[in-house]
């Protein structure tokens, strides 16, 4: 009895120890990465491409032999576009399947709902969307486009090639628009236009009658002076928009619209033949002409099965981030998050519009803004595209943030330094 | 640029002195040069192009407007390019000849931006002004008064005078007092033309007006001053009713949204959560069908919509059944528990529509009748709000016959009224249950139909019209389908004469606030109902 006993807890004994062995071995074999995107909810329509991005950049690194000689693995979750589960799913990541860094979010909503998790347990996200700034954490990566990277050079397009000289801000009422607009009210003034000539309006979320405002625009835009739109509506309530412009007659060449929040997955659910002409503004489209493009765009046609889907441009945000922990884990040698930390910074890696983006210390990354406009196949044709643009993370046009700087190298290591005062931390003053 | 400047200099030279031949090979040398230019000199160009008055190029000017301009790659000659495929049929834009064929990839698009795009509209409106083609004359007119320019003033003088279409010589007309205001004719001219602007009328007039105001002679500014005060004035009346229109488009799709759930609210008492996903599945449907069209039948496309309606009736009906014989009918009387199954069913269906047809939004295309918009009078309406307006009253008459007129409106008002009194009259209650469940969500599925003309085709679609309906179906009057009516007429006009004042966000917020009171002051809505139903 003793014996079986002894026998069936050595046994037990063995057998934990081979699969804490075989755990170690597969742990060493690995290295996860996580991706925090929404596969349902409201944001699903825009997440799951990424989800999907990330994968397949996953599966090309793999095929290449992965990172200093393990496979990569990576752990998908769905927090559902529930900003409160984005931090529980975050922590689960890290401290559950100890990934080595996390792709994911899309709202600044989720993103700052995350940055706490991301600081307390010290790991890496990468953030791939166009957002509003005024934000700098040692832990996040801004590879998608800070206000100076999309915003204001749109704008300098609409005052110099399309001569505007009125405004309308129209946006969803939240974080991204007001504070984007805020940035622009305050640049457009300075480049002398008089406030009179600046209209800014706000909508709910996931708006649909658009009457009104198509007809309060027509208003503004009969002044005698060349008017245009400025968007930053919000996904789902752009197709609305854009078919009671077209419905209500408003061509580009009369108002030009151009957009923050649209690109050419929006498109495709849009008969965009009354928008020709419109405007976007990203840092990629998938008609850019490059190589590297071209590889990209057949290597995600392969992946999905699918040659119809488009690319756009967070997708490219992704794969520079991608990209950039690739080189900067096998630079460090490392997993280990101070370790990257240190060596992302500094990092180039191709991005897909023919240049090279680089990390810079601030955790943005330099990139080509693209202005481009809406064709009928719902592509973009490129009508400027500027030279590398430098992330900047506190807007030079906000009061508040206009002496603030962030550097994460040490010695400085600060979100938030400000120049006036000479010291680390706090808004302003 | 120089050397541009001087080309062109000497082209007018040439043109001024050749022939017809000559005029050619100017502008073929021209078109030539877009080839390589950059916006700014592209537009340089049009402009050149125009003045030739060489009515050969206009075709060359639309296609490079419409992006079919395109330049050979090995001789950088510039051709008008058109065809599917992967090899296109070439033009010559100077003489319009055929020019054989090129691969797709031996040519370059020329691009084109807004501005390019104005100077080649208005380029085309001062060639085409002598058109034989009624239709084409009069866009030209338009297209002049859209970008007015001194220099159109004498082509549209000779235009005017062989044009014999009353209603195209109105437009020259106007084109021609557009133009004459940035010409250098003598003031009294520039009165009359004043006084035809304002004739116009309209936000474009105002727009023409206040652009020729601070250029204008002293003496000619207060008659300006005046003409836009009095079309401000007529336009504030006109604005009333453009309120009143886009309140009623508004309150036509909420009454949409709202009265299949008048049916299983209000008429039942389901509190039906997944009522937005019924409305989706619908508008689901309406693509299923436009894909068919457009792979087997293109030619059908115009009645797609028609086509789509039984079709969504017979997919949500069916769903609605299944949902009402599988779930509701054991929840009857437990409408805490009715709400969560339901909610929990419409979770279920918004995610089995993402897995099948993917997160991202559908293309549903409107039909050619639904585009575009008309003016009457000062009100500017748009087809497919009409549409939509005419659509929510049929199907709100339809239902209000069938209720009233029919067997089955009978058993159905009297299982709701009096269950037990209708059971012992030997109506099969649970199946009327089932069928009335089944119209209430055919209906919403006939709303998603309407609603994906204005509105994306995607999962979350249904999400953003259950608040609302419930909103409707609880301010009218639960039960009463003239209560949902009035109910969403009266929102819809409320939310947009607060709009203009307070902004979207506001608006919204104010009229919630006021149902709220409303509801205060009676609980049962607009039009309560009376009797036995009230009290069970």
């Amino acid at each position: 009895m003793s014996l079986k006993i002894k026998l069936s807890g050595a046994l037990l004994a063995a057998a934990m120890s081979a699969t804490a062995l075989s755990g170690a071995f597969a742990a060493e074999d690995t290295i996860k990465i996580g991706v925090l995107h929404s596969l349902s909810g409201t944001m699903a329509i825009s997440e799951t491409t990424l989800k999907d991005a990330v994968l397949m950049l996953v599966e090309e690194q793999n095929k290449k032999g992965g990172v200093l000689g393990k496979k990569l693995e990576a752990v998908v979750v769905d927090p559902a576009s529930d900003w409160p589960l984005f931090a529980e799913k975050a922590r689960d990541l890290i401290a559950k399947d100890k990934v080595s860094a996390v792709f994911g979010c899309w709202t600044s909503s989720s993103r700052k709902s995350v940055l706490p998790v991301f600081e307390e347990l010290n790991s890496i996200l990468f953030y791939p969307v166009q957002y509003e700034g005024e934000e700098s954490s040692r832990n996040i990566f801004y590879t998608g486009a800070a206000p100076n990277q999309q915003a204001i050079p749109a704008v300098d397009y609409l005052l110099e090639e399309e001569g505007v000289k009125r405004f309308v801000l129209e946006g969803t009422d939240y974080v991204y628009p007001r504070t984007t607009n805020k940035i622009l009210e305050a640049y457009l003034i300075s480049k002398g236009i008089p406030k009179e000539d600046i209209l800014i309006n706000y909508t709910p979320f996931g708006f649909s009658d658009w009457q009104t405002e198509v007809a309060k625009i027509k208003e503004f835009g009969s002044a005698g002076k060349k008017a245009a739109v400025v968007s930053t509506v919000n996904g789902d309530a752009n197709v609305p928009f854009y078919k009671e412009l077209g419905n209500q007659g408003i061509k580009a060449t009369d108002i030009p619209v151009v957009a923050f929040s649209v690109g050419e997955e929006e498109l495709a659910g849009l008969d965009t033949k009354p928008l020709v002409g419109h405007l976007a503004a990203w840092n990629y489209f998938q008609s850019v002409e490059a190589d590297a493009n071209a590889e990209f765009i057949k290597t995600w046609h392969a992946y999905t099965k699918n040659d119809k889907r488009v690319t756009n441009d967070p997708m490219e945000a992704t794969f520079i981030g991608f990209n950039a922990w690739v080189k900067a884990v096998e630079a460090a040698g490392t997993t280990e998050t101070d370790k990257v930390l240190d060596s992302l910074i500094g990092v180039s890696v191709p991005n897909l519009s023919g240049g090279y983006s680089t990390v810079m210390p601030n955790h943005h990354i330099t990139k080509p803004v693209l202005i481009g406009e809406i064709q009928e196949d719902g592509q973009f044709s490129i009508v400027k595209q500027t030279a590398q643009v430098v992330g900047d993370e506190w807007s030079d046009f906000l009061p508040d943030s206009k002496d603030l700087i962030s550097d994460w190298r040490a010695p400085m290591s600060c979100g938030n330094f400000n120049v006036a005062a000479g010291k680390c931390g706090g808004k302003g003053k | 640029m120089l050397k541009l400047l001087f080309k062109t200099w000497f082209l007018c030279l040439a043109l001024a002195f050749g022939g017809q031949a000559f005029a050619q090979t100017a502008s073929s040398d021209l078109f030539n040069q877009l080839g390589k230019a950059n916006f700014a000199d592209a537009e340089k160009i049009v402009v050149e192009l125009a003045k030739s008055g060489d009515t050969k190029i206009v075709p060359a000017l639309e296609a490079l407007g419409a992006g079919d301009l395109y330049l050979r790659k090995e001789d950088g000659k510039v051709f008008v390019a058109k065809g599917s495929g992967a090899t296109l049929t070439l033009t010559d834009p100077a003489s319009g000849e055929a020019a054989g064929e090129a691969p797709k990839g031996a040519l370059t698009k020329i691009k084109v931006n807004n501005t390019l795009r104005r100077a080649i509209n208005s380029a085309l409106g001062g060639l085409t002004l002598m058109s034989p083609d009624k239709a084409t004359r009069l866009s030209a007119a338009q297209a002049v008064i859209k970008s007015p320019s001194g220099e159109m003033l004498a082509l549209l003088e000779t235009a005017l005078a062989a044009e014999s279409d009353a209603g195209v010589r109105k437009v020259m007309e106007e084109a021609r007092a557009v133009s004459l205001m940035s010409s250098d004719r003598p003031l009294e001219d520039k009165k009359t033309a004043i006084q035809t602007i304002r004739e116009i009328g309209g936000r474009d007039a105002i727009g023409i007006l206040r652009a020729a105001l601070p250029a204008a002679d002293a003496s000619l500014k207060p008659d300006i001053e005046k003409a836009i005060t009095g079309i401000e004035d007529s336009l504030k009346l006109w604005d009333m009713g453009q309120n009143v229109v886009y309140g009623l488009s508004l309150g036509s799709v909420l009454l949409l949204a709202a009265i299949g759930l008048a049916i299983t609210f209000g008429v039942m008492g389901v509190i039906n959560m997944a009522h937005g996903e019924m409305v989706m599945i619908g508008a689901y449907s309406t693509f299923i069908v436009q894909d068919v069209i457009r792979t087997h039948a293109p030619g059908l496309f115009d009645w797609s919509l028609a086509i789509a309606l039984p079709v969504a009736f017979v997919i949500t009906g069916a769903v609605g059944f299944a949902i009402e014989r599988g779930v509701i009918r054991f929840l009857y009387g437990r409408p805490l528990e009715t709400l969560l199954a339901t909610w929990g069913i419409s979770l279920i269906l918004q995610q089995t529509v993402r897995s099948i047809f993917g997160p991202t939004n559908r293309e549903v295309g409107n039909p050619s009748w639904m585009s575009g918009s008309f003016q009457l009078g000062g009100l500017a309406i748009t087809s497919n709000r009409l549409w939509i307006i005419a659509f929510s009253m049929a199907v709100f008459l339809a239902l209000l016959v069938l209720l009233k007129r029919s067997s089955f409106g009978l058993m159905m008002r009297a299982v709701t009224q009096n269950r037990r009194m209708a059971s012992s009259m030997g109506i099969r209650t649970p199946w009327v249950d089932a069928f009335t469940f089944a119209l209430g969500s055919g209906i919403a599925g006939l709303a998603g139909v309407a609603l994906s003309q204005i509105d994306n085709v995607s999962p979350n679609l249904g999400q953003s019209y259950i608040i609302d309906s419930f909103m409707v179906v609880v301010f009218g009057g639960v039960g009463n389908l003239w209560g949902t009516l009035v109910g969403a007429l009266s929102l819809g006009i409320l939310n947009k004469f607060l709009e203009p004042y307070v902004g979207a966000v506001l608006g919204k917020i104010l009229v919630l606030v006021l149902i709220i009171l409303f509801i205060q002051k009676r609980p049962r809505g607009l039009f309560a109902l009376k009797g036995r139903a009230v009290e069970s």
